[in-house]
């Protein structure tokens, strides 16, 4: 595909502290930073979770009260999906998308930088949040007008202070976008069509699209929320003329594009781990492309299916029914492309594949529940119950975190020039997959039966399920410390590889690179045939 | 080293986007003590605009010496290009979130709350007085609202405004063609024209607030038309006012000889973000005014 290996040795001389980690301008150091941030955040998010299972492992009321169990779970959604899983997505752009395309670093490094260094700062508004009056509990939607008075009846600083984290929070999301756009747009090597551009890269850029567009539509929303609580103004109520639901449409028009803003990106990654561990190329790579654009297409026209039961037109209902049906033909597109690339290929299952597969597996799973969601009137049995907390955990809960796993265990060797533990790496894996699945699943069947979600209290019929599950959660939270202790045992201890072409399935630009990637990455543009 | 080596412009480390990032944290944070009344706010929240000031200064400044001194090709040019198209495409995204929450409240909540279609028991149940008319004056329950005494009009002080904005968008493309043409002159001329037209529409703009809020009676809170109607513009004369200070800038540059004919991207951002502005305000004209 290329011919550009270089000579490196003078080009790895780099700023050290403040100047490296702080003020940085090289997209492996801010791809680092992002990294390491997502970290944090998703042990901090992940022993919320662990929290509010102790409380559900059994019947009545023990250890967390009803509201501080809305307010963990609040916070808990806010986190995972602003701090934990979008960080670690922006991660990986910033380290693959300029080795993939052949470029130096990214197009607009100090604007890079500025993406980042927002998300600490917004992410220390929404802890704040939590100690001040007011602690946010409406849920990851707040939604109004619970997000406006506050089960106290009173407007408090907390639900101020998650407003301004979400306006900083999207400014950081469009910021990283437009740099991601703007890199992948002017900074391909020499010979790189878009049609030859790699899967993530592709993925990345139509993410970044739904990104510009969706995020200040709820800076927008939460500007409402904020007048509404200050200012008097009557977006969200009736009584001056506006609508409670309205907000539900604003925030849903922002959160359906990004529930595929954080799986896009999972797809891009499946799509490089697949071939390379199958040793034949991607199957379907064009097919792959349009199925993204219309999965980004769709995105914008189906939010209302959140909303089937609050009463809106029967022609609405169904208008948003049939739309969103019609997601499960690009998302099959790409299901049954990733499953043709497997088809007689020369299989091997180390774990980026492991978690591959079960990236399948798991989507599979949450796409064919969403399809039952989709349905409005059977959505009316559905609607706020566990069935649809497990549907959404399995779609870009679960299979988001299998698809930044397995990124990890495949690139980091190519970026730190050290070998994971392959052992533990499995051992790691198989926990996981059991765990997570003893979790999630008997969800599905306690939503089914009718136990509503956000309420710590349930009916005893319930708790043989919510054992289980609290039981899974408990194994599949603490696996994932071992996923943290192998990867810095990889990064500080790991065995050395010179290996440029680390996986030998694997194709693209960034394994003509040296292992460990030089500090620029292509100082000299490759020539792309 | 082998090969052509890139001309890329990488920037070396920079302070500006940590201390940017800081002084959003103090200014939003002061926000939020602000609008609860907690003491000292105004001045955490004006700590973080001093910071938030220094950064622009800084980082502008950086930029803008960094390309007087001839250090960004034309790959780099494209970057700023591209960068400035999407970050228009998210203004425009914000601003369809509030024209999108005028249509419902045009099309959908004040008709629904009026006995529109399936909802007849919602009008029955709660309010059976309301009558859903636009611009809407008599809410369904004004407890905690002022309602308007009168709807704003659009050929007094809006149309005005309409045509100065429009003429504003002449004179921005006339300094263009003097900067593409060498003519100095012209540009400097047109670029202070569309400050000064900037400047009016923002004067005749609070001056149409005063006569609302005095006249008309139309608040901020006088239900969703009230809402609508100064969220709409407000965030508007808000996207005015920084275009204003953006052209202001440019100006001060063109008169310190900055820009040739054939590199002046900063100029252009600019002017494509003053024709943004212009495109909302006559969708704002249409359908917040006019009809």
């Amino acid at each position: 595909m290329t011919h550009a290996t270089m000579t490196h040795a003078a080009h790895d001389e780099h700023p050290t502290w403040l100047r490296r980690w702080v003020f940085t301008t090289n997209h492996k150091d801010i791809g680092t930073l992002y990294l390491v941030f997502a970290a944090l955040m998703f042990v901090f998010a992940g022993s919320q979770a662990m929290a509010f299972r102790l409380e559900l492992f059994a019947p009545g009321i023990q250890f967390i009260d009803p509201l501080a169990f809305n307010q963990f779970v609040t916070i808990h959604g806010l986190v995972m999906v602003f701090g934990a899983v979008m960080p670690a997505f922006a991660g990986l752009a910033n380290w693959l998308i300029p080795m993939m395309i052949g470029a130096p670093d990214m197009a607009l490094p100090r604007i890079n930088n500025w993406g980042f260094w927002i998300l600490p700062f917004a992410a220390s508004l929404l802890l704040l949040s939590i100690v001040v009056p007011g602690t946010p509990e409406a849920g990851w939607t707040m939604y109004p007008p619970l997000s406006i008075v506050g089960s106290s009846g009173k407007v408090q600083l907390g639900g101020d202070l998650l407003i301004f984290a979400v306006h900083l929070l999207g400014m950081s999301s469009i910021l990283g976008a437009i740099n991601i756009i703007v890199t992948i747009l002017n900074m391909r090597a020499p010979g790189m069509s878009l049609m030859k551009l790699p899967m993530f890269c592709w993925a990345w850029l139509i993410t970044a699209f739904l990104l510009i567009a969706a995020m200040p539509v709820l800076a927008g929303g939460v500007t409402m929320l904020l007048t509404d609580r200050h200012f008097g103004t009557s977006f969200f109520d009736a009584a001056g003329g506006g609508d409670p639901v309205l907000f539900q449409h604003i925030f849903w028009f922002f959160g359906h594009p990004e529930v595929y803003i954080i799986i896009l990106p999972a797809f891009g990654i499946i799509s490089h781990i697949v071939p390379a561990f199958s040793r034949k190329p991607l199957f379907g790579y064009a097919s792959m492309i349009y199925a993204l654009v219309g999965i980004a297409f769709l995105s914008f026209i189906v939010w209302a299916h959140h909303m089937y039961t609050t009463g809106m037109p029967l022609a609405g209902n169904l208008f948003f029914m049939y739309a969103t049906m019609l997601i499960a033909v690009p998302t099959g597109v790409k299901i049954f492309n990733w499953v043709s690339t497997m088809w007689k290929g020369s299989l091997s299952f180390e774990a980026p594949m492991l978690c591959a597969l079960a990236f399948i597996m798991i989507f599979t799973v949450g796409g064919f529940t969403g399809m039952m969601l989709a349905m409005a009137p059977a959505d009316y049995q559905y609607h706020d119950t566990y069935f649809v907390v497990s549907h959404f955990h399995y779609t870009m809960g679960i299979s988001a975190i299998y698809a930044i796993v397995g990124a990890i265990y495949f690139w980091l060797p190519k970026w730190s020039g050290r070998l994971y533990d392959e052992r533990l790496a499995r051992i790691q894996f198989w926990i996981s997959i059991v765990a997570v699945n003893v979790t999630f699943f008997p969800q599905f069947f306690l939503g089914l039966a009718g136990m509503p979600r956000r309420i710590p209290d349930y009916a005893l019929q319930f708790a043989d399920f919510n054992m289980l599950s609290s039981l899974g959660a408990w194994v599949f939270g603490s696996a994932q410390l071992l996923f943290l202790y192998i990867v810095l045992k990889t990064v500080f201890a790991g065995r050395r590889t010179a290996e440029a072409r680390v996986w030998d399935g694997a194709t693209g630009l960034e394994w003509t690179l040296p292992s460990p990637a030089p500090y620029h990455s292509f100082a000299t543009p490759p020539v792309v045939h | 080293m082998s090969g052509q080596p890139h001309s890329y412009y990488l920037p070396e480390p920079s302070p500006w986007p940590f201390i940017g990032s800081f002084g959003l944290f103090f200014t939003l944070g002061g926000l939020a003590l602000l609008v609860n009344d907690i003491s000292g706010a105004p001045y955490v929240m004006g700590f973080g605009f001093v910071v938030l000031l220094v950064m622009l200064f800084g980082w502008f400044g950086t930029v803008i010496r960094e390309g007087e001194s001839g250090r960004y090709s034309e790959q780099v040019d494209r970057s700023f290009r591209w960068g400035m198209a999407w970050f228009i495409f998210s203004e425009i995204m914000f601003f369809a979130g509030f024209f999108g929450v005028l249509f419902y409240a045009r099309m959908y909540s004040v008709p629904w709350l009026g006995g529109l279609g399936e909802k007849l028991s919602t009008h029955t149940l709660l309010w059976p007085g309301f009558e859903a008319v636009w611009p809407l004056l008599t809410l369904p329950s004004a407890d905690g609202y002022t309602e308007a005494l009168e709807p704003m009009g659009a050929w007094g002080l809006p149309a005005i405004n309409t045509l100065i904005l429009l003429s504003s968008g002449v004179t921005v493309t006339a300094a263009h063609w003097g900067l593409v043409h060498a003519n100095r002159r012209q540009l400097i001329v047109g670029l202070a024209l569309t400050v000064a037209a900037g400047i009016l529409f923002v004067v005749l703009q609070g001056v149409e607030y005063i006569h609302a809020y005095r006249e008309l009676g139309l608040k901020l809170t006088s239900g969703i038309y009230g809402s609508t109607f100064f969220m709409l513009t407000g965030f508007h004369g808000f996207h005015v006012t920084l275009g204003v200070i953006m052209l202001a800038v440019i100006l001060f540059r063109a008169m310190a000889g900055h820009f040739t004919p054939d590199s002046h991207f900063a100029f252009e951002a600019v002017a494509w973000y003053w024709h943004f502005v212009d495109v909302v305000w006559l969708l704002l004209f249409v359908f917040v005014y006019w009809l």
